[in-house]
Order: C-alpha cells, then sequence, then structure tokens
C-alpha cells in the first residue's frame, strides 16, 4: 500500500495486538467477586507511567471518584487519552499528565480549559498528538475489534492530521487517498457505569458514548457503579450487557460518582460546582485549593460526597426523567 | 394616528442564534455541536422545523429540545429521542452520507473556510492552547453542508488560519477531493454578527451573501483580514422577529445560560 502521508505526531503507545492477545489469553474468566474500594483499585491496577483513558465527554457519566483517587495517591508521569472534560481537568490541574493524545480538552459552554493552557503552554505536557472524535473512538474500536489499524475519511488534508500519527495510504481497490488509525490499546480504562455486578457485567442507560469499544481496547478495566445488582439481572436481560465481567478487573461501588458531573436518568450536573471549578481554574493558586479542599483534603468517594451535602446531591436527583425501564421486567 | 410597533432590541448571541435557526430546514439531519447550535437547533423545532432530526456526537438522534442541552453528551440530546446509541454509529452515519448539515465554530476562519480550533501560534511552543478537533473535524469531513457561526472580527476571520483544525474547502477548488473527502461536501455558511457568507461556486472562497440588520457592507469589509467576494446583490436580513425572541427567551433559554 502505497503511503501518501503520514502524522508527525508521536504514536505514544504503538499497537502490539499479538502481546494484547496473550494478555487477555491470561486474564481470568472465573466469575469471581471483583468489589473493591477506589483505592485499592486505583493502587492495584495503576501505575506511574501507565496509558489511561476515561469516558464519556464532557460532564456525563465521568468516573470521578477513580480520577480522585488516581490524584490523591499521586500516579505521575500518565500518558491519557485526552477525551473529557471533568477528568482530564483535575488530571491537568493535579499535574500528573506527561503526553496526550488529544482531541478536545475543554469547558464547553465555559469556553477554554485553563488548566489545558497553562500545562501545554509551559511544555509540562511535553507531547500532544491531535485526533478527531471519529478517529479516537476509531482507535478504541480498532483495537477492540483485534486489528492493527482501521480506515477513516476523517482528518484528510488538515493539520489535525498531520499532528496526528495517522496516516494517508492509496486505498488499494480504488485508489483514492484514505486515513488509516491505528490501533489504541489502554494499560488502564476507567468506565462509569448505572449498574454492575461483583463479577464486573455492566450496563449503561441511554447514550454509551464510546464504552464499548475502549471497555474491549483496555488490557485493564476498573468499573465504577452507581448500583451493584445481581447476577441475574444480566441473566435475565443479556442484551442490556454493554461490557461482560471477564473485560473487568475491579467494580467499585460509587454512587454520585458522576459529580459534578450528571448520570442520566438519576442526577443532574451540578452547575454552581462546575462554576467553581471554572473560576478556581484561572489561577494556579486557587486551583491548587480547590484540589486541597475536594481531592486531597477527603479520604475517599464517601468524603468527597459528605463534604458536597446529602441535600445539595439529593436536589440533582429532582426533575430527572425516570423514564427508564426497570431491566428486569 | 397609531405610532408603529417598536423593532425589537436583541443581543448579538440572540441574532446569531435566531440567523442559525432559519437555515435548519425542516425534516432535515443536522449535526449539533455545542452553544450556540443547539439553541437554534431548538428554537428552529418550536418554529418552522418540529422534524428537524437532532445528532449529537456521543449517540444522540432526533431529540426534542425541550430542555436546553448545556454538554454534547448531556440528557438533553437524547431526551424523546429516536436512539441513544454511541459515538461510532453517529460517526459511521456521517461517513455513509446520511447528514445534511453541520453546525460549527472556531477562533479563526479563512477565506476557504477551514477552522482553527487548535492552537494559536505554532503547534509544539503554542501561544495559546485551545479545545482541539472535538467532532469538529468530522463534521466538517462528511456532512453535505457545513455551517460555521462565528463573532466577526480580523482576528478571527483571517488570510491564513495558524492550525487547520477542521477542512474547509483547504487550498481552493478540487482540494477536498484530492485529499480524498467525500465529493460535494465542504462548508455552505458562515453566520456571524454582522453577516451571513457563503461560497463562490468555482474559487471556492467566501462571498458576502447578507448583512446583519443596521450593518453596512463596509463594516463588514473593515471587520475582515481577506478580500471579500460579493453576490450579484448583498441582502440585509430582516431583524429577529418579537416571535423568534419570545420563543428562545421564554422557551429556549428561559433560565439565560446562554443569551
Amino acid at each position: 500500500m502505497e503511503v501518501l502521508q503520514s502524522g508527525i505526531g508521536k504514536l505514544i503507545r504503538p499497537p502490539d495486538l499479538n502481546a494484547f492477545r496473550e494478555w487477555n489469553r491470561k486474564k481470568t474468566k472465573a466469575l469471581v467477586d471483583k468489589r473493591m474500594s477506589e483505592a485499592e483499585a486505583v493502587s492495584r491496577f495503576i501505575h506511574d507511567g501507565d496509558y489511561i483513558g476515561t469516558e464519556l465527554y464532557g460532564t456525563v457519566r465521568c468516573p470521578m471518584s477513580l480520577v480522585n483517587e488516581v490524584i490523591r495517591q499521586g500516579k505521575k508521569d500518565l500518558l491519557v487519552a485526552g477525551q473529557g472534560v471533568f477528568e482530564l481537568e483535575m488530571l491537568l490541574g493535579a499535574g500528573l499528565i506527561k503526553a496526550m493524545d488529544i482531541t478536545y480538552v475543554g469547558l464547553e459552554v465555559y469556553g477554554v480549559s485553563n488548566v489545558l493552557r497553562r500545562e501545554v503552554e509551559s511544555g509540562r505536557v511535553e507531547t500532544c498528538v491531535e485526533w478527531s472524535n471519529a478517529a479516537f473512538a476509531g482507535r478504541f474500536k480498532a483495537a477492540a475489534m483485534g486489528v492493527p489499524f482501521i480506515p477513516l475519511r476523517s482528518m484528510l488534508g488538515t493539520d489535525t492530521l498531520k499532528y496526528s500519527s495517522a496516516k494517508v495510504v492509496r486505498d488499494p481497490f480504488t485508489g483514492d487517498p484514505i486515513c488509516l488509525i491505528p490501533a489504541l490499546i489502554l494499560d488502564v480504562g476507567l468506565i462509569h457505569v448505572h449498574r454492575a455486578d461483583q463479577y464486573g457485567n455492566a450496563q449503561i442507560d441511554g447514550i454509551s458514548g464510546f464504552a464499548a469499544e475502549m471497555a474491549r481496547a483496555s488490557k485493564k478495566l476498573i468499573l465504577s457503579a452507581e448500583e451493584i445488582v445481581d447476577c441475574e439481572e444480566f441473566r435475565c436481560r443479556p442484551d442490556r450487557t454493554i461490557i461482560p465481567y471477564y473485560l473487568v478487573d475491579a467494580v467499585v461501588h460509587a454512587p454520585f460518582a458522576s459529580h459534578p458531573g450528571e448520570m442520566c436518568y438519576l442526577y443532574r450536573r451540578d452547575e454552581p460546582q462546575i462554576k467553581e471549578w471554572v473560576r478556581a481554574s484561572k489561577d494556579p493558586k486557587t486551583t491548587r485549593a480547590y484540589l486541597d479542599k475536594y481531592i486531597y483534603g477527603v479520604k475517599n468517594h464517601q468524603e468527597y460526597l459528605a463534604l458536597i451535602g446529602e441535600e445539595r446531591l439529593q436536589s440533582l436527583r429532582q426533575g430527572v426523567s425516570d423514564e427508564e425501564p426497570s431491566p428486569c421486567p | 394616528m397609531k405610532n408603529p410597533a417598536p423593532a425589537p432590541e436583541y443581543n448579538p448571541n440572540e441574532l446569531l442564534i435566531c440567523t442559525a435557526a432559519r437555515l435548519m430546514t425542516d425534516n432535515c439531519t443536522a449535526f449539533i455541536g455545542t452553544g450556540i447550535p443547539m439553541l437554534a437547533a431548538s428554537l428552529a423545532q418550536k418554529l418552522h422545523a418540529p422534524t428537524l432530526v437532532t445528532i449529537f456526537e456521543f449517540g444522540g438522534t432526533g431529540a426534542i429540545l425541550e430542555e436546553l442541552p448545556i454538554a454534547v453528551g448531556g440528557e438533553c440530546t437524547f431526551h424523546r429521542a429516536i436512539a441513544a446509541s454511541g459515538i461510532c454509529d453517529i460517526m459511521e452515519t456521517a461517513h455513509r452520507g446520511w447528514v445534511d448539515y453541520g453546525f460549527i465554530g472556531g477562533a479563526q476562519i479563512d477565506p476557504y473556510g477551514n477552522l482553527n480550533s487548535t492552537v494559536i501560534g505554532d503547534h509544539d511552543h503554542p501561544k495559546a492552547r485551545l479545545p482541539g478537533s472535538g467532532g469538529g473535524n468530522d463534521v466538517g469531513s462528511h456532512c453535505w453542508r457545513t455551517i460555521a457561526i462565528m463573532h466577526h472580527d480580523k482576528r478571527r476571520f483571517i488570510e491564513k488560519v495558524d492550525f487547520i483544525t477542521t477542512p474547509g474547502y483547504l487550498s481552493g477548488p478540487g482540494a477536498r477531493e484530492a485529499a480524498g473527502l467525500p465529493p460535494d461536501t465542504g462548508p455552505y455558511r458562515v453566520v456571524s454578527n454582522l453577516a451571513v457568507l457563503g461560497f463562490h461556486p468555482e474559487s471556492k472562497r467566501m462571498m458576502l451573501l447578507a448583512t446583519q440588520p443596521g450593518v453596512s457592507v463596509q463594516e463588514v469589509i473593515d471587520n475582515t483580514g481577506f478580500e471579500l467576494l460579493f453576490a450579484d446583490s448583498v441582502e440585509e436580513n430582516p431583524p429577529p422577529s418579537m416571535e423568534e425572541l419570545r420563543i428562545l427567551r421564554e422557551e429556549v433559554d428561559k433560565y439565560r445560560l446562554y443569551i
């Protein structure tokens, strides 16, 4: 296949599909109870220098209780799949990211990310490799397919491609230029779901973002769940399983773990809390004060929720549509 | 003698939203990005386009925008929707040519409609690091007609963008096709607080179609950092109507998050 153009961005983690197969072969398929705390999951499965990824996007279904624990434990020199809002804000604010594949890190309606600006413009984040959202999801999809790359018609002709590690080749079937994006296999994926059982089977309500793809593209997978349910709920509605248990290494029971983000059908996002971060993130000192108060200053997710307060959390449940049918009619 | 009704007053965001909403036609699919496109889509659904099929990149298809979405993955993006799937399904749908319109923004735009939302200055040593492509590049690559919504000044409308995040017509006629992008796609309109612009069918350069109410052609020229082309007759847009503004203020954004 003729290579017409190669992106000059670093391929931060070249995919090794055979090693991935060997890794997967060795993972247990036994039904073992994987429930544990955030502290145990993060200390056992995440190490300095790991390549990690979070899902979903924006302030929606964010695995915040896990990310906050990563920060408390000071896991550093992280390589990160940069698609998100609040998770990336906290990791950048804590200065733990060394390099990132990035598609979008910003505050949506509140504009550009102050911590992204500081970390990248100062050079503390050493590498930013550009992608589009479709390319990002496609890289997980390729890994989930177990293939080294997939073709895509995005990024062609742009600097987004030039500063990525994609390649443009001549399609051997039609002769037209086509973009190839490399599979991205994560050391550790972090996903927050609506419900899981003790083994790691998981259901997500509403849009599923790229959870299915990222779960299958992760060597180690840590789930946090709003609710832990009996395995029977999965057995009687297997069509609803988005993540099967054998992909999963740890299951953390974490209600309100998406706070200050939302969790569809359960609670809304906490606008004052998000605004407090937006204000705090403008200056390194107030950024640090925010992290001190809400992350370093609490021992765990339960203490974080106590700090936010039961009354405020319950107020976020109001006005949320409750139209999702129960999973086991 | 009765005085004529006073002309309604409105702010620049309200003008952008009303202008963009008028470009959203019923029974069409439209890829909706964060911010103004969401408000415009909601307004269009409540006025002339009840079956505007909104498409949100993380999985929402066909939402009824009763509550204002604040995040592109939020619950409002699939409220009473036709389907709640995931990003791969949405991007594949765009790849297959099912998305008529894409609404996007950027920090800079050039005469060919190329958009920058990645960096100001050099990529590896940026003066300002901006959010990045997100779905912007994909919208600009696959939607049949891309509509950019921008605030209009000389720093944003410039001869050469610092970084092409999202493809417009790239370097000119034929460049998109040569790069491998789908034929017959590309920038269709640019909606700004000063004007509505299109692109010349042959040269693919930006062309002034209409000025916003009370704005002169000279003002548009003075606020554009490159040479504009002009339609044979440059129209003046009608101002937002009382009805548009009422629905926008009382129903679309009743908590005044954006306007």
